[in-house]
């Protein structure tokens, strides 16, 4: 079953930063456990730690001041290797939802298998979340996955979000992939019967 | 009604289509490796489902592997237990494993291709984003997630939306020492890292149809890198040549049939793409990224570009790749000293980029201050460079040929660069820490990386080809 996602509302961790690809989220070097928990410890890695495994001041996450459940990203987040262990790092580590301008294909869809729900906006509101953040960080997103909505909470201003009919019933129901495709079993064994073209 | 490639393969493997829902896609052939599989096979154990297909699916163990003296125990602990873990896996679920030992193991999109497994018209999929190397074929085969390798285990189909099509057209001729890999990262430079986002590319044109089958999937191993879902090269002679005869290739009345089936397999003349592009091979120079994304290419003569020339909210990300890479604005690449060289990977460690490589560097000798690594793709390819004596010329010009796996590429097994080291690399990602933490890659051909093993400097290949040392 996938974890399921109905509305959320929290303050935000920015991170401004285009391309972001899915060795910076969770290294090669870091992906030989067999389980799919425990990445959250080592999410951004070599952004968050140094070469002496001491946390660097200077990146968000050892921030005292940004906290929250949502993680906001310059565009074309999760670019890159397909690792889903990036989906869980970013999970495992405590958010559930990713916010950018774009996503890559294959962790958009790493991340909606696992209940971490991927909201594209515009470029010009992703600057208005980030304006808004810089100049106070209790700032508060809503995110409402029924209505497609996201909210600056401080400001109201809104935007609507696109999400695939089946995987938003997916996460609001805790529905999962495999399940849908053994109930339709009896397809798939006729189709392997047909002749090949 | 007028057809993509990509759609009559698509078409051909739909189990069901409905209204709101993605597709039900059948998988012919899953590829699997010990990183991405582990979670998988613990899903199917706590469903209680056996692998629908095990037939249908294919192991190897490449990304934690050594690449020297393979025959003893991996030294690394967490490496060791996730190649076990594949193993044991392997053998409790029925499926075909070409583990460290076997004569065929090797980069899982290297083995594919040599063993006769893909072939055209088909669809692959694997747990690792370079799959699209397949598509080389005229095939559909694209990257997936772990809970993905989970669903095509249980069922073998994948629930999947249609992607847009991309048409990508290069032609005219190469110039002398530009090749494959030139021509891919040429074009990401033009369209950037996440340019073929959203589509299935396929690569046409005069140029494309002049490749080996090596060099098509040199191309379609980065269409992930332009953020594409997959690439594909309609199949004509050259695929149908390379296809025959190998292990699991039909054979006799089944491969006339195949055949007969694969003259079928292009793009109908008046087929209708999204979105299409043509590039001009003339234009294209030796090619070398300078940043930390695969879209961060020049040509080898050309400077990196300057801060201000990129829109203001793209400029902190850009100082942040050129402070990260030691790179300043306007530096000319040219000349640059550099520390590594590595020559692998599943964009290029196939025959035919070994035997590139040694003609070019035969009677020479590497710079000293250079270390340099070639990793054969495959226990076969290795085999074949042995018995053309390719290995005798590499240790010869001072580097000798390593043992089959994914290498330095990634930066998981034992073979890293350095931190604050710079590699010239044959492989297909230059991102912060790829290859080892704070490590700096200058993505590039093979005859590039040659060069830059001789000189031990960023090199224009050109400058050292004449007719008598080298021969396409």
């Amino acid at each position: 079953m996938t974890k399921i996602f109905k509305h959320i509302q929290t303050s935000v961790v920015p991170l401004p930063i285009e391309n972001i690809d899915t060795d910076q989220i969770i290294p090669a070097r870091f992906l030989k456990a067999t389980t799919r928990e425990g990445f959250g410890n080592n999410l951004f890695r070599d952004w968050r730690f140094d070469e002496n495994d001491q946390p660097k001041e200077d990146f968000v996450l050892n921030h005292p001041t940004y906290s929250g459940k949502v993680l906001v990203a310059g565009k074309n987040f999760g670019c890159g290797s397909s690792r889903e262990h990036a989906a869980w790092a970013i999970s495992d580590y405590g958010f559930d939802a990713v916010v950018s301008s774009f996503f890559a294909d294959i962790f958009k869809g790493n991340a909606l298998n696992n209940g971490l729900l991927p909201v594209q906006v515009s470029d010009d509101f992703l600057k208005k979340i980030f304006d808004a953040v810089f100049a106070d960080h209790t700032t508060v997103v809503d995110i409402d996955l029924e209505n497609q909505v996201i909210k600056i909470s401080s400001t109201g201003e809104q935007e609507s979000f696109e999400i695939n009919p089946y995987k938003k019933a997916c996460l609001i129901n805790g529905y999962d992939d495999i399940d849908y495709i053994l109930s339709n079993r009896a397809a798939v064994e006729e189709f392997e019967k047909a002749p090949n073209p | 009604m007028a057809k993509t490639l990509f759609d009559k393969i698509w078409d051909a493997h739909v189990v069901s289509s409905k209204e709101g829902f993605p597709d039900i896609l059948y998988i012919d052939t899953h590829f699997i490796h010990e990183v991405t599989s582990p979670q998988a096979f613990d899903g199917l154990r706590q469903r209680g489902l056996p692998v629908f297909r095990p037939k249908q699916t294919v192991a190897t163990a490449d990304h934690n592997v050594p690449t020297w003296d393979q025959h003893l125990p991996i030294k690394e602990e967490l490496s060791r237990y996730q190649v076990d873990m594949l193993t044991k896996n392997c053998a409790e679920f029925g499926v075909e494993l070409y583990g460290l030992g076997h004569p065929y193991q090797g980069i899982v999109h290297v083995i594919g291709p040599e063993l006769g497994i893909t072939r055209p018209g088909s669809t692959y999929v694997c747990g690792d984003s370079h799959t699209s190397t397949h598509g080389a074929f005229g095939s559909i085969a694209f990257g997936i997630g772990t809970s993905q390798v989970e669903q095509v285990l249980a069922t073998q189909c994948l629930l999947q939306s249609r992607p847009k099509r991309m048409k990508i057209e290069v032609n005219g001729t190469l110039q002398k020492g530009v090749g494959a890999k030139d021509i891919i990262l040429y074009i990401i430079s033009k369209i950037s890292a996440a340019g073929g986002t959203g589509y299935f590319v396929e690569y046409a044109g005069d140029t494309i149809r002049s490749l080996s089958m090596e060099g098509r999937m040199t191309i379609c191993n980065m269409s992930i890198e332009m953020g594409a879902r997959g690439g594909l090269i309609a199949p004509d002679q050259t695929t149908i040549d390379y296809v025959k005869g190998r292990e699991f290739a039909p054979k006799g009345e089944e491969w006339d049939k195949a055949v007969a089936y694969w003259k079928t397999l292009y793009s109908d003349e008046d087929a209708e793409f999204d979105s299409v592009l043509t590039f001009k091979a003339e234009d294209i120079e030796p090619m070398i990224t300078y940043g930390t994304n695969p879209g961060m290419g020049i040509g080898v003569t050309q400077h990196v570009p300057a801060t201000e020339d990129f829109e203001p909210k793209e400029q902190g990300s850009y100082k942040k790749a050129l402070d990260y890479m030691g790179l300043h604005d306007d530096e000319q690449l040219l000349g640059k000293p550099i520390d590594y060289v590595f020559i692998g990977s599943c964009t290029n460690s196939r025959i035919e980029d070994l035997r590139q490589v040694a003609a070019f560097v035969k009677g020479k000798h590497k710079a000293d201050n250079v270390v340099v690594w070639v990793v054969p793709g495959s226990k076969q390819v290795e085999q074949q460079a042995i018995a053309e004596g390719l290995d005798k010329i590499f240790e010869s010009a001072g580097f000798p040929l390593r043992e089959p796996g994914c290498s330095a590429c990634l930066g998981m097994n034992e073979d890293k660069i350095p931190a604050g080291k710079y590699c010239v690399s044959t492989s297909n990602r230059n991102f912060e820490g790829r290859q080892g933490p704070n490590s700096r890659t200058f993505l590039a051909s093979p005859l590039t990386a040659a060069a830059a093993a001789i000189t031990g400097r960023v090199t224009d290949v050109r400058e050292m080809l004449s007719e008598l040392e080298f021969q396409e």
